[in-house]
């Protein structure tokens, strides 16, 4: 085989590739909660944030 | 559980967050002298010349302001969004000590005129295996952390983060391989044509990865926390992460429009920076958008605004760029000072005020305090800095498009209209006013050491306990 094939080949599949992951993000309805839960992990942790402002860790249950 | 107990690495993330303010401050000083250096000429002494300070500035901005921000600010969010302590607290240390050797042997070297003569990739061989080094050792601590992460998800910007630590290693250790013939000089182990390929090749995704991929990363963290909101679009996110993967590594070529590079490379790297403008500007809509239904947040918040401004200028540059590497486009703008003004709305625009947005929110948690000393000084630095940007960035598109003309206008018979000298003569007030615009951003930064110093000054440097979010059990 030429290298050429190989080069094509590989264009082909990285397209395809990228292509599957839209298709994984936009389409896979089931991955909607995925997501929610993963843009979500940047505030999951509220108590580190109030101690690392030198507040006091709020108490369980209490509203933020 | 008794990691349950243990808290958060910050003394690296705190080394890394005040060195960055530091050696910005140097890294913007040395390009304030080389404008000076280009309106008084006569302040070009010694080896303290233009071209030997010019390349001690870009590696001073890029790889010790903009390496020690995403450094710092990497090790801090991977360790908040995984919920987990640093892996291996002594080779991050090892990260920081070799990266500010890496620094200061740059700092020696450059002036002294030891050089691969690579742009972006000056260093002699000694200190490019030093980098390798210490960048094998800081993906080992990030990817480690990511490893033993006490969450199912891995957050996007820990992908951007870790994908700029990927390619930056795979870049460097390709473009600088070498043929050391003494300790203090090396010739590249690629020739002609392939090795300026190679050289941007790197010097691109080094624009790619280093300086658009980590900072996303700053992105995709900061600005949802400051906002107090979630990213506007994850799946956005996602599709925004593979589509620069998959599309930077190919823009290279278009550093060499119309040099002995074959005709059909050039054409293909053009295709691609034009195809970069659709997922870079989806990656801005997102991040700007975040802000959606809070946008009186901007108002009396001056972190917001250095973050949302910075994603104007990426949506900025990242339009501009694409066009300029248009090959009739690039006829006009290439080798003039319109370049110049188009990497510095990137990096003065986009790297530049990400890094500062996100050291503001990161200083007064790094010393146990509610805010900055002042967030009056904040709206100050910003101002003034926004100025600056504005007054560097349009005299060098004036400057540059003048200087393309110029150069290209023939008479009649075919000989040049304009001598170069008389290009220079008329480039002259422009860089003038590039040195004002420089002198306050530099100013600002000045702004900035204040505040951090005042800020830190009495405070605690206890670290945040580590505590698993509610509900999740990894």
């Amino acid at each position: 085989m030429d290298i050429n094939d190989l080069r094509s080949i590989v264009t082909v599949v990285s397209l395809m590739t990228f292509l599957g992951i839209v298709w994984w993000a936009y389409g896979v309805k089931s991955n909607k909660k995925r997501f929610e839960e993963a843009a979500n992990l940047p505030f999951l942790d509220v108590q580190a944030d109030r101690v690392e402002q030198g507040l006091s860790p709020r108490k369980q249950g209490e509203p933020s | 559980m008794s990691e349950a107990q243990s808290t958060y690495n910050y003394t690296v993330v705190r080394q890394f967050t005040v060195m960055a303010v530091i050696w910005g401050i140097v890294g913007m000083l040395v390009g304030v002298i080389i404008a000076a250096q280009l309106v008084w000429p006569d302040l070009n002494i010694g080896f303290l010349h233009f071209g030997r300070l010019r390349p001690l500035h870009t590696n001073a901005v890029i790889f010790a302001f903009g390496g020690c921000a995403l450094m710092g600010t990497s090790y801090y969010v991977v360790q908040r969004t995984c919920h987990t302590r640093l892996f291996c607290d002594k080779l991050a240390a090892f990260t920081f000590w070799g990266w500010q050797l890496v620094i200061v042997l740059a700092a020696v070297t450059l002036p002294l005129g030891l050089t691969q003569g690579k742009e972006y990739a000056e260093l002699e061989w000694p200190i490019d295996i030093l980098i390798a080094a210490v960048w094998v050792a800081y993906a080992v601590v990030f990817f480690g952390t990511i490893a033993k992460r006490r969450v199912t998800h891995i957050y996007v910007a820990n992908w951007f983060y870790g994908g700029f630590i990927l390619a930056v290693a795979l870049l460097h250790i390709v473009n600088s391989a070498a043929i050391p013939v003494s300790w203090t000089k090396s010739y590249s182990a690629y020739a002609g044509v392939q090795d300026a390929m190679v050289q941007w090749w790197y010097g691109h995704n080094a624009v790619g990865f280093f300086l658009t991929a980590g900072f996303l990363g700053m992105m995709y963290y900061f600005v949802p926390k400051q906002a107090d909101r979630p990213v506007y679009s994850y799946r956005l996110s996602v599709v925004h992460f593979w589509a620069l993967i998959f599309t930077y590594m190919w823009a290279g070529p278009h550093h060499l429009h119309y040099t002995a590079l074959p005709d059909w490379t050039q054409s293909l790297g053009m295709i691609f920076s034009l195809i970069l403008l659709a997922p870079s500007w989806g990656g801005m809509i997102n991040g700007i958008m975040t802000l959606s239904g809070a946008w009186h947040k901007l108002r009396d918040d001056p972190i917001l605004k250095f973050l949302i401004t910075s994603l104007s200028f990426y949506g900025m540059s990242t339009f501009e760029g694409p066009m300029m590497s248009i090959k009739t486009v690039n006829a006009l703008s290439h080798y003039t000072d319109w370049t110049i003004g188009h990497v510095h709305s990137g990096a003065l625009g986009w790297v530049g005020m990400v890094s500062i947005g996100s050291i503001y929110y990161l200083l007064p948690r790094l010393f146990g305090k509610q805010q900055m000393f002042s967030v009056r000084l904040i709206t100050v630095h910003f101002w003034v800095s926004t100025i600056g940007i504005v007054l560097y960035i349009a005299s060098m598109w004036i400057a540059g498009v003048m200087q393309g003309l110029m150069w290209r206008q023939v008479n009649a018979d075919g000989t040049l209209a304009y001598s170069f000298v008389e290009s220079v003569k008329v480039s002259y007030p422009f860089w003038g006013i590039r040195l004002m615009g420089g002198t306050l951003f530099l100013s600002g930064m000045l702004i900035m050491a204040y505040n951090m110093f005042k800020t830190m000054a009495g405070g605690r440097t206890e670290d945040a306990p580590v505590l698993l979010p509610a509900g999740q059990h990894a």
